[in-house]
């Protein structure tokens, strides 16, 4: 069975993925638009960066976190300047590198969702005086509402899933780092395989019926496909 | 008569060359993470004495078990614990009565800043630190021996919200290199050079302060017909081995 402290592992992982996936959102939406209407010349080298961690093994992401979020790196040192201390082994730390390993999986659908609307509605939009805001939200929003939660829950599912990354920069400290994917590997590790299982056995329950729920509701919304 | 004798020399220069290849064989390794520096030194001098090759693989000895009870292909096993081996004779993918101890691991509070750990480890009561970082003592020896060091000096319950624990040894070693943790309690054979700590500054714990940390080795089922992995278990015990072990902050079972 599940003990309390397996219990504690699935709520951070929880929050963890929740917190990552509403920063996520707020940073991807922009970036997302943008690759979708730019014609700069960085937009190649912008999407390369956004789609790196779909190829880096997650412990070498990991790894470079480590390094510069530390008290010597780059990124630390300017935690440190500003009075925040250094990332590695805290809660915050792991949402930040939460949101940067999984952010492909949430500025690719949304890029994908807004490139297929086109100008047209838009134009259409700016002809009725509608601001560029309030056009985004009345009716890009809505169109691309399925782009928006396979973006939601891809984000929030692959956060949930990680491993490698936190594995690196967490330090496994109860109610802090420790995730339930670095416990179940911690119950293998230990061989203690039926603990392994149950846990295990929850995590996979979870991610099928979020799927499961996203492939079906997903079915019965308007295809953006369709509007062109 | 010229011609036999070439014959002959062809011949045996090939049966000579054939029987060597036959005599050379490949054995794979499990090699507890804290032992990868002196097992990539003891291979190479196995290569060179024996003509036999030691492949190694690294990681943390409790993985090792549970790949080798699900059909890893590992020949033999040098686990950070004495349990690993212990369980995987029981279990039937250890051949029985090759274990043995191959090393004592020594245990060393380290930090990369030089001068801030003192001889005595008096740093741990001193405090002043943001993190501290351990194996975790549920997966790796070295973890119960720092839980023990710190326990008998009556600072578990004080310094246990400052843990930072790394899955392995190797893991812990890095949390402290990269100065994410401030010190840490890791393996001496990690941080030694020339015979003292290489860099930063550290306590050597006495022994005297944990059990021992015991690793064992053991030959597992799939490399008892395989001379090479053989080999390798009688050279563990060699002179030149043990050279190699002692000179990285090992001890030897007496």
């Amino acid at each position: 069975m599940l003990t309390s402290a397996d219990l504690d592992t699935l709520l951070l992982t929880l929050e963890v993925a929740s917190l990552a996936t509403l920063f996520m959102l707020l940073i991807g939406t922009p970036l997302a638009w943008w690759l979708a209407r730019t014609n700069s010349a960085f937009k190649g080298l912008i999407n390369a960066i956004v789609s790196l961690p779909l190829v880096l093994p997650p412990t070498v992401l990991g790894f470079y976190l480590l390094v510069l979020m530390g008290p010597a790196g780059v990124i630390g040192k300017l935690t440190t300047e500003l009075g925040l201390g250094t990332l590695p082994f805290t809660f915050p730390g792991l949402v930040i590198a939460s949101v940067l390993y999984s952010m492909p999986f949430v500025v690719q659908p949304l890029q994908a969702a807004f490139t297929s609307i086109g100008q047209q509605p838009l134009e259409a939009a700016a002809t009725l005086r509608a601001s560029p805001l309030d056009s985004f939200f009345s009716i890009i929003v809505p169109l691309t509402k399925p782009g928006f939660l396979t973006a939601s829950i891809l984000g929030f599912t692959h956060t949930v899933g990680e491993f490698g990354v936190v594995l690196m920069i967490g330090g496994n400290i109860p109610d802090k780092t420790r995730v339930v994917s670095v416990q179940i590997y911690n119950h293998v590790e230990a061989l203690e395989y039926s603990e392994a299982h149950w846990l295990a056995g929850c995590l996979l329950a979870f991610s099928f019926t979020v799927l499961l729920i996203l492939y079906t509701v997903l079915k019965t919304q308007p295809n953006v496909q369709q509007l062109k | 008569m010229f011609k036999n004798t070439t014959y002959s020399l062809c011949l045996s220069l090939l049966l000579l060359a054939l029987s060597q290849n036959s005599l050379a064989a490949t054995t794979l390794v499990a090699v507890a993470a804290n032992f990868s520096k002196p097992m990539t030194e003891i291979a190479a001098e196995f290569e060179k004495s024996t003509g036999h090759t030691a492949k190694l693989s690294f990681g943390s000895s409790g993985k090792f078990v549970s790949q080798i009870e699900n059909g890893g292909p590992f020949e033999v096993l040098l686990s950070a614990d004495e349990k690993g081996p212990e369980k995987l004779e029981k279990s039937g993918f250890g051949v029985p009565n090759t274990r043995f101890i191959y090393a004592l691991g020594k245990l060393v509070l380290w930090s990369t800043t030089p001068g801030y750990v003192d001889d005595q480890g008096k740093i741990l009561s001193t405090g002043g630190f943001k993190h501290i970082a351990i194996a975790d003592p549920k997966l790796a020896p070295y973890g119960v021996a720092a839980v023990e060091v710190l326990k008998k000096k009556g600072l578990f319950d004080k310094l246990q919200p400052l843990f930072v624990l790394g899955e392995n040894i190797a893991q812990t070693q890095q949390f402290v290199s990269t100065s994410n943790a401030d010190l840490g309690f890791v393996a001496l054979s990690q941080v030694i050079e020339n015979g003292k700590i290489g860099s930063g500054s550290g306590w050597i714990v006495p022994s005297s302060e944990h059990s021992p940390i015991q690793q064992g080795a053991i030959l597992l089922k799939n490399g008892a017909e395989n001379p090479a992995a053989v080999a390798l278990i009688n050279y563990l015990k060699s002179k030149p081995a043990i050279a190699i072990i002692e000179k990285y902050g090992y001890d030897l079972p007496k």
